[in-house]
């Protein structure tokens, strides 16, 4: 980065400088911990808000930062990846996904009540879209929401919500109307909402991470924590999903770079039959067949976060960049695997843990497949 | 009150540091550089005394070619109110750094000047101790807490044997042992903040300082590599081992 790309600032640098310091001091050491808990503690999103990290791609109008740009979130997540676990990410994050649509579209008093205590680390947001009958077709979701005076009477269930377990504030998906993309509005439920309960998932990977699958039976929802107008969530939850998926592409690359550090220090130091492997040609060959395919992933990666931010809305590009970006990381976890051999196999090592969830990011925040063919149809096919 | 915070650019410590292979010093070039950790505390220190309303504003200074600029940055981001550079390119040692320092405390009027107790490059551990012998001025080095009482500061130092605490008059040099505080982390909005603060910049010539050297670093080199070591395979071979080598 640095003088080296013409997206990074002396300011990135020195941001990421503190990131790595905070993952280095109040994370790494505490990760195994957390990974066997199967949650984040909330002292630590305390922590993150204190350090300046939770507020990063929010403005400050609902406590954010203003002018921190995509760049920053991607060095972010370049240095929380150094962890070596996704579910940190994903979980500590998870207002990343849950937010933004009050950022977008709340009112003043709802960035107040659900952006601000998020931001500041006091409490825990979540976004709840996928239902047990269907993931990606978001147009026919089937959660309800009836009006009854000044409330929604909320049923139904959403699944592998990430954060679901501990979030304070749910961000859900309802069908408010009539069928198909029109009858959808977005509304904010509290944790302690009575007639709320919830189920933990376990998981293959992402295990600090508290993944859930959500009942709501006659929840009252007051009218007020409707985020935008009523039926007009599809487009909110769409352009979501488009951040989403760039910082998707974000951690795979990040996590590439790491099974790539962690191997190529391996390799340094690994002796076989008298020799470090670092000199062998096959590891050799492997390393610099990862190296050259992290760099195409960040490029493209820098070079379309800068085109979202220059107000451009490249759909197709994006959902390629995350198949590239996720196909990059399997490749490269599974390389990184084998220059480490059985010590990569073991549990305790960062690139065990990320092979493990190179699936997750395969799946999540839309399919492989459901990518490609977005990407077919948004190219005229 | 105004602090005077010397800050200076080192090999980053988290770096393996590689000893030229003509023992003239050690790698530099690409090497990443940072804030000397004992200066970061120091900043600490000043920021949170102007937290607490000791302090009204806080110079950074320090003293070497421009990419100090980027240590300076750090000092602002830190929360110092300016910074001043003085430009140097050369080597400088402890006496002529001090006498720099000096004269920009003086001409600054500071009440209080915070520095590491020293700096992990060099390990001199004698800079602050030469600008408070220069002016004269009272010091309290290794520093672990520092209150400010009107125009006196009681300080606390760690000493060989436990905790020493002192009172010193103002103006006064505080070095910063360890223990004193944990830096923060640096925010964004302080880190953007920073750009916009102002830098001035001076020079030896400027202060009336001839660089001069006291000493001369004839050789550099490495520590000895650890030999390998020898397995033994019950206590009877270990205690004749070290019987052997005399240690027992």
């Amino acid at each position: 980065m640095g003088a080296s790309s013409p997206f990074y600032t002396a300011e990135h640098a020195d941001f990421r400088e503190q990131v790595r310091r905070f993952v280095a001091r109040e994370i790494t050491p505490h990760i195994e911990r957390w990974e066997t808990d199967g949650e984040l503690p909330r002292a630590l999103h305390r922590l993150a808000a204190d350090a300046g990290l939770l507020q990063i791609g929010f403005p400050a109008d609902c406590g954010g930062v203003d002018g921190a740009d995509l760049f920053y979130e991607i060095v972010l997540t370049g240095e929380l990846a150094r962890a070596g676990s996704g579910g940190l990410i994903a979980s500590l994050m998870s207002h990343g996904i849950a937010t933004p649509p009050v950022a977008a579209l709340g009112s003043a008093e709802q960035k107040k009540r659900f952006a601000e205590p998020v931001l500041a680390g006091d409490k825990i947001a979540a976004l709840a879209i996928t239902e047990p009958g269907g993931g990606s077709d978001v147009a026919n979701l089937k959660t309800r929401a009836v009006r009854d005076g000044e409330h929604y009477v909320v049923d139904g269930s959403k699944t592998f919500i990430t954060s679901g377990m501990r979030a304070d504030l749910l961000t859900v998906a309802v069908r408010t109307g009539g069928d198909g993309l029109g009858g959808i509005s977005l509304l904010v439920i509290e944790g302690d909402t009575p007639g709320l309960s919830r189920t933990p998932l376990q998981k293959m990977g992402w295990c600090c991470s508290d993944t859930a699958t959500l009942y709501f039976d006659g929840c009252r929802v007051p009218v007020a924590n409707r985020i935008g107008p009523e039926n007009q969530g599809f487009v909110a939850i769409m352009r979501n999903f488009n951040h989403e998926r760039i910082m998707l592409a974000a951690q795979a690359w990040a996590f590439a770079e790491v099974c790539y550090d962690e191997s190529l220090a391996y390799a340094r130091q690994r002796e076989t039959f008298g020799r470090p492997l670092i000199q062998r040609q096959v590891i050799r060959h492997k390393l610099v067949d990862m190296r050259m395919q992290i760099d195409a992933v960040k490029a493209q990666l820098d070079l379309l976060a800068w085109r979202v931010m220059q107000g451009d809305v490249p759909i197709a590009e994006l959902c390629l960049l995350k198949n590239l970006a996720t196909s990059t990381l399997e490749a490269v976890a599974s390389e990184a695997m084998q220059v480490l051999g059985g010590a990569g196999y073991l549990r305790g090592s960062a690139v065990e843990r990320i092979y493990r969830e190179t699936k997750v990011l395969t799946i999540g925040g839309g399919s492989r497949e459901i990518m490609k063919d977005l990407a077919a149809r948004q190219l005229g096919y | 009150m105004k602090a005077l915070v010397s800050v200076k650019r080192v090999v980053d410590y988290n770096v393996r540091v590689q000893v030229k292979s003509d023992g003239s010093g050690v790698v530099t070039d690409g090497v990443k550089h940072s804030m000397n950790p004992f200066d970061e505390i120091a900043m600490e220190e000043a920021v949170r005394l102007k937290e607490k309303g000791k302090v009204t504003e806080i110079v950074a200074v320090t003293i070497g070619g421009a990419k100090n600029e980027e240590t300076l940055r750090t000092a602002l981001a830190f929360g110092a109110d300016r910074a001043i550079h003085v430009k140097e390119e050369g080597e400088v040692q402890p006496l002529t750094a001090a006498k720099a320092l000096a004269a920009v405390l003086k001409k600054e009027d500071a009440k209080l000047f915070i520095c590491g107790k020293q700096a992990i490059d060099d390990d001199a551990n004698q800079t602050g101790q030469m600008v408070a012998a220069l002016l004269d001025i009272a010091q309290a080095t290794f520093a672990s807490k520092v209150e400010i009482e009107g125009d006196k500061a009681k300080v606390t130092r760690e000493v060989d044997a436990g905790l020493e605490t002192i009172e010193v008059d103002l103006p006064a040099v505080v070095t910063t042992d360890l223990r004193l505080n944990e830096p923060r982390y640096l925010k964004l909005p302080d880190i953007m903040k920073a750009k916009k603060k102002p830098i001035d910049a001076t020079s030896f010539g400027d202060l009336g300082v001839t660089p001069g050297a006291g000493f001369k670093v004839t050789k550099t080199t490495p520590p000895p590599t650890r030999s390998k070591g020898v397995m033994v395979k019950t206590v009877d071979e270990l205690v004749s081992a070290l019987k052997g080598k005399g240690l027992l």
